[in-house]
């Protein structure tokens, strides 16, 4: 049944390998938005315009930890009757596309449930997903989900938010792989004019703690929030609800939509280096 | 964590990380004070004084010759603020004063739970929004006038179909964002641990006045238990205290809607299976892919696609069971206890009277139907559904 051998290649070590320079650039998008022809395109473009490692969100009808921005590209996609194998599907033409660099799912937890926990995992690996992160899934619940990750050879991600009390964090980093995923804020997903200070003391806390790569995300829009999370500790820098409001701003432009996001991702970028 | 909140399989605590140090802190609170004789005497004189308990336990003697065995109502709807919700609002209220929590918030959806958190946002001076969907600020509108009038902030939803579930997330939102200053009364027995069991312990006393008295009234347990569910807060508070009786049946109404086998209905233990939303693992009205299906019930406070995990779980020991009542046999039960009794129910009660009308009974039987609100904040669109217009030429 794999007919393909690439995806044998341990995942995990494509983040080791693109996020050891230590100044990675990840766009979030969510895939089927505005449709699934045009996320493809949008995700390649990402790819060419220089991006380290690829968040991907798969769209859910009750997304808690995202802002509005974000829901309402849920509600587009779900709109378009846009399923799991269809996102699996444009990972898999991803994965073709290019096979080095990292590819995250963000997903919410019922969504996996629904599929078979274990299936989910090895559809996932199969298509060449190399990390997941379930936005509802603290780690006091994530017993299943880690054996089948590990099972799949997929990174189970995991959020350390400002909240996370120093037992809490132990117990995280116990069992995250791949890369750690720091919460520059108490809040949800969108962005914001300010990088909120409390961000570079939870850097500083969790950075001994582990060695794997640690990308902030949450509030991030700006040139400046790059050089300054990059400058404070941070390994990477993940960007989503920017991205898709510059989806949202040209939903009638769809050649527009992605010279917007090409040059975005690319100012990006440069600001890492 | 002191506990996981299961029961059985079902509950736990599927929320981001950024809540999770706050749900450890509301549990901690819980713990605390749940057996603190100064908290639970000010509690209790609250309940008395100022809420109106104990509630009474009322033979309702011409709906019970209709329906041909002996039915009590339990008066819930006689509770300050309207319904059962109270008995959560101070109970909570008085958790987030004593945890130092500087503001309020809450989702609703009859607004009941929103009125009782905003009743209780005036009585402790803590500054209250409230998290309503435009479909049922639209519907129960005198709630919405009576929250405001107790100094509460609506914030309306208008994502999705713009009623309870929307709520639940924008009011998980804001305490993910303000979650150190900010106390989020939650009013039903779902969501994350540890509200299910948080919202049963002051929900509970409905159950206990009752077991004592039917028990002084008949001199011994009733058949059985009837409550409307919706997330399922005044059936497990009615329930509870009866679930060691195995002789007592305990009967959950679903809303019907317009059908269950229609699209249009909020029938979550009759139609949905298990699954993650909202917090915990329940049985949630879904499709195959785990996408959370849009609901509909006339009743706002019922119209809901989830429901409690300790619910799922007395479903599949068997120790429960569950039916449902259409819009409109809620609505001809709605008039017929107007009528017959002078008790004009709410909407979502209605639906528990509603199944006792179309149940098997005895003459013998004694049921007790949990008459969870009173019916004021539907007059408008309960009349309006059966075509009562009440103008004169």
């Amino acid at each position: 049944m794999r007919a393909m051998h690439w995806e044998l290649k341990e995942p995990m070590n494509r983040y080791k390998k693109a996020l050891r320079k230590k100044n990675a650039f990840i766009p979030f998008t969510v895939v089927g938005d505005p449709d699934l022809k045009t996320s493809e395109n949008m995700i390649r473009t990402m790819i060419d315009s220089g991006a380290d490692a690829l968040e991907l969100g798969v769209a859910f009808t009750d997304p808690i930890a995202d802002g509005s921005t974000i829901q309402k590209a849920d509600d587009r996609v779900l709109k378009k009757q846009t399923k799991l194998n269809d996102v699996f599907s444009v990972v898999k033409n991803i994965r073709k596309y290019n096979n080095t660099i990292p590819i995250g799912l963000l997903i919410y937890y019922n969504l996996i449930y629904q599929r078979g926990i274990e299936k989910f995992y090895r559809e996932a690996a199969h298509v060449g997903v190399d990390g997941v992160l379930v936005a509802d899934l603290p780690i006091e619940e994530a017993d299943l989900v880690l054996t089948a990750a590990k099972k799949a050879d997929i990174a189970p991600i995991f959020i350390v938010a400002p909240t996370t009390t120093k037992e809490r964090l132990h117990k995280i980093l116990r069992h995250a792989r791949g890369f750690v995923y720091v919460v520059s804020l108490l809040g949800v997903t969108g962005t914001r004019n300010h990088i909120n200070p409390e961000v570079y003391k939870l850097l500083r806390l969790v950075r001994p703690k582990t060695k794997i790569p640690l990308c902030v995300g949450f509030g991030i829009s700006k040139p400046e929030h790059v050089k300054i999370l990059l400058s404070s500790g941070a390994d990477g820098v993940i960007v989503g609800s920017a991205i898709v409001k510059l989806i949202e701003k040209n939903l009638s432009n769809k050649k527009k939509m992605i010279i917007e996001i090409s040059s975005y991702v690319k100012k990006m970028k440069a600001a890492t280096q | 964590m002191k506990s996981k909140g299961k029961f059985g399989k079902y509950g736990g605590m599927f929320v981001p990380e950024t809540l999770m140090p706050a749900l450890e802190e509301l549990e901690r609170a819980f713990h605390t004070y749940k057996n603190d004789k100064t908290f639970n005497a000010e509690l209790n004189d609250l309940l008395k004084t100022y809420a109106g308990r104990p509630t009474p336990l009322y033979h309702a003697k011409k709906l019970s010759a209709q329906c041909g065995c002996t039915i009590y109502l339990k008066r819930e709807d006689l509770l300050h603020g309207g319904a059962h919700k109270t008995n959560n609002g101070l109970g909570q209220g008085l958790l987030a004063k004593r945890m130092g929590k500087k503001r309020l918030i809450a989702e609703t959806g009859a607004g009941q739970h929103g009125f009782a958190t905003a009743l209780v946002g005036a009585y402790f001076g803590i500054p209250t929004e409230i998290y309503m969907g435009v479909e049922d600020i639209k519907r129960q509108h005198m709630n919405v006038l009576r929250m405001l009038l107790c100094g509460a902030k609506i914030n309306p939803v208008s994502t999705g179909t713009g009623t309870l579930k929307e709520a639940i997330n924008d009011a998980l939102r804001d305490w993910i964002t303000n979650i150190k200053t900010t106390y989020y009364v939650f009013g039903t027995v779902a969501g994350p641990h540890p509200y299910p069991t948080i919202v049963k312990h002051f929900q509970k006393i409905i159950g206990k006045e009752t077991r004592q008295q039917i028990l002084k009234a008949e001199e011994r347990l009733p058949n059985a238990i009837i409550a409307c569910v919706g997330g399922g807060s005044n059936a497990m508070g009615i329930f509870d205290a009866f679930k060691n009786d195995n002789t007592v049946r305990l009967i959950g109404v679903e809303p019907a809607g317009k059908g269950i086998n229609t699209k249009f209905h909020g029938a979550t233990l009759a139609k949905g299976k298990e699954g993650v939303f909202q917090g915990s693992l329940s049985y949630v009205l879904q499709n195959e892919e785990g996408q959370i299906q849009d609901t509909y019930s006339i009743s706002a406070g019922l119209d809901y696609p989830g429901v409690g995990p300790e619910h799922a779980f007395l479903r599949d020991i068997k120790r429960a069971e569950y039916f449902s009542a259409t819009d409109k046999e809620a609505l001809e039960a709605f008039k017929l206890l107007s009528e017959c009794e002078g008790i004009i129910p709410a909407l979502e009660s209605a639906h528990a009277i509603a199944y006792v009308l179309k149940m098997k009974k005895k003459k013998s039987d004694i049921i007790i139907i949990n008459l969870s609100g009173r019916g004021d904040k539907d007059l408008y669109h309960a009349c309006n559904a059966l075509g009562i217009k009440g103008t004169y030429e």
